[in-house]
């Protein structure tokens, strides 16, 4: 085994038990959004895992890449990633969303360490990713701001807004990754408010942008490791996902946004995770 | 134990009528219908309603516009971010420029419970109160929703309509009418009055039935209509009945409290408990929340007598 397949082998394994712990997680509160928890998993494992430049035991260390959840409605998957990574104890994770828990159902900075923004209402991440960037080049620093956003999220403005600011300031230190999974909260997005040709228009506001298959994590690490892109141009990296992805059941299914699984309904999701996994 | 309702029902299905009716009335929603249970609306009059996609800021301005061409919009999407995304458009668009759109903030409160502060919508009385030309109201059981949406509907002029999702009984009579800048006193008093409105009006009625066992006689109004607001009836209870708590499933600061407050100080000053959240709420679901800072009838029954107490001292 080479060295990146082993990297993808972790990766994948990795994200087989974001999948499982977030859906475990979605269940006992029965709270959530388990369709783009899925969708998001072998990025966040992926950037978690083999792309941020992170400190062990240092979550705030001034050098470390930052990474913005800006679907922070996907708060399990990130919790059971921090959770991957030792930055989350797993046994925490049994505590999502019950009273006075740190595990908010959106992500908040000042409770977990390691959360970079308190998102929740869509279209926050970008801009302040922007301001991570400009601090950075301000400093000097080499290190690098990602974000991820849906898809869907990317019909609130305040994206476009912070996508010409970041081509204005040359930020080839920002990255966003866009879970393109095509599915908002009521339908397809394509139904609601059509978004192509997305990557002509992220182009438009001088952005260098790939396409890449959204959950593989060999084609992600790939793509991850040739940012950025173009020098003097901020990266965007359309990562094309299945919502739902791993469980047969939820896969592309607009309800399963925020539809809770059944006790039997998790057991078989954790029973398709586990073979597939393995 | 009386039955319980979701005042989202009597929300669409009065919506609905109002638009068999009146050809002008169209509705705007961003993404999602879900949360505002207009998937009937949308099966009956898909030509009368627009989903702008996942954009507070436009819907509102969308709503202005359409308003500006002769239709009657009612702008319906989540409190937190129809309010706190999109205040400009709210003020400028429908309160400086006097456009008559209905904005209607779904789950307002803290009915997104454990979703967290994000999602909680516990400023917007505060957000909205304050722009010019702009009615605030807040129904407490699904009469008074009826009633209100009518009235609003009929009434020409930007209206900020603030509905929760929290299951309420009914606290008025079948025939009551809400009227614009009335109070509805459900309960007469002479040693304090409770003033609630929203979710906090059934338990305002259940603290002061607590109250009346130990002796104490509590007037309680339910001040749906923030803005106009009912000054002679505020004035009234301060000048018969001496002392007044407010509770609202909002801020302390700014809302129906500070309202009441402005009137109470330039008129016939008492004292005034105001009830609600002190700041951003800790994880927890909407019920835990309420509890969790008092807003039960225990805590308003224990806050009504500390005022008694304290009269004359
Ligand atoms: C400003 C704002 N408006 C509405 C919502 C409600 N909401 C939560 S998730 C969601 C859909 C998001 O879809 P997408 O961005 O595609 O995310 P994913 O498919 O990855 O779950 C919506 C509308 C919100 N969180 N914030
Ligand atoms: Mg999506």
């Amino acid at each position: 085994m080479t060295s990146t397949e082993a990297a993808v082998a972790r990766i994948r394994a990795s994200a087989s038990r974001i999948r499982q712990r977030s859906l475990k997680m979605v269940h006992h509160s029965g709270l959530g959004h388990p369709g783009g928890d899925l969708s998001a998993a072998d990025i966040l494992a992926t950037l978690y895992l083999s792309v941020l430049r992170r400190e062990a035991g240092d979550p705030l260390s001034p050098s470390r890449d930052r990474f913005i959840m800006s679907k922070g409605h996907c708060s399990g998957a990130l919790y059971a990633t921090l959770a991957e990574v030792g930055i989350l104890e797993p046994e925490q994770l049994g505590t999502y969303m019950t009273p006075l828990s740190l595990l908010n159902g959106h992500p908040d900075r000042n409770k977990v360490c390691g959360v970079e923004a308190n998102t929740g209402p869509l279209g926050h991440g970008l801009p302040i990713g922007v301001g991570c960037a400009l601090a950075a080049k301000m400093d000097k620093a080499d290190w690098r701001t990602f974000v991820l956003t849906g898809d869907g999220e990317l019909q609130e403005g305040s994206n476009w807004e912070a996508a010409m600011a970041a081509s204005q300031y040359k930020l080839d230190n920002l990255t966003v990754i866009v879970d393109r999974n095509r599915i908002q909260q009521g339908d397809f997005t394509e139904n609601t408010i059509n978004m192509e040709p997305l990557a002509d228009r992220w182009r438009a506001f001088n952005w260098a942008v790939a396409e890449v298959e959204g959950n593989d994590p060999a084609a992600l690490l790939e793509c991850f490791s040739a940012l950025p892109f173009e020098p003097g141009r901020p990266s965007c990296i359309l990562a094309h996902t299945t919502k739902g992805m791993g469980v047969s059941f939820m896969k592309n299914k607009p309800e399963w946004h925020h539809k809770i699984p059944s006790d039997a309904q998790l057991a078989e999701a954790l029973r398709e995770l586990e073979e597939c996994a393995g | 134990m009386s039955d319980l309702f979701d005042c989202r029902e009597a929300f669409a299905t009065t919506l609905e009528e109002l638009a068999s009716t009146d050809q002008s009335i169209v509705v705007v929603v961003n993404d999602s219908i879900s949360s505002t249970r207009l998937g009937g609306f949308k099966k009956l009059y898909p030509e009368r309603f627009i989903n702008v996609g996942i954009a507070e800021q436009n819907m509102v301005g969308v709503g202005a516009g359409l308003a500006s061409a002769g239709k009657v919009p009612f702008v319906c999407g989540a409190s937190c971010f129809l309010t706190g995304r999109a205040l400009e458009q709210v003020k400028v668009d429908l309160g400086y420029a006097k456009n008559n759109v209905k904005l209607c903030g779904m789950s307002s409160g803290v009915a997104y419970g454990e979703l967290g502060p994000t999602h909680h919508s516990i400023e917007d009385f505060a957000w909205t109160r304050v722009i010019g030309n702009l009615v605030v109201v807040a129904p407490a059981d699904p009469i008074e929703t009826r009633s209100m949406l009518r009235a609003i509907a009929a009434y020409h002029g930007p209206v900020f309509f603030r509905l929760s999702r929290m299951p309420v009984p009914n606290v008025h009579a079948e025939y009551y009418q809400f009227r614009l800048g009335k109070a509805s006193r459900l309960r007469e008093g002479g040693d304090l009055t409770i003033i609630a409105n929203g979710v906090m009006v059934a338990r305002a009625l259940a603290a002061a039935e607590a109250l009346e066992a130990e002796g104490i006689s509590a007037r309680v109004l339910n001040m749906s209509s923030i803005k106009p607001l009912d000054a002679d009836a505020v004035v009234a209870a301060a000048r018969e009945t001496g002392a007044i708590v407010t509770v609202e499933e909002h801020s302390i600061y700014g809302g129906l409290g500070g309202a009441v407050a402005e009137v109470v100080a330039g008129s016939f000053p008492v004292r005034i408990h105001i009830m609600g959240f002190p700041g951003f709420a800790p994880t927890g679901s909407a019920s835990f929340l309420l509890e969790h800072f008092g807003l039960t009838a225990d805590g308003i029954a224990e806050a009504a007598r500390g005022l008694v107490s304290k009269r004359g001292a």
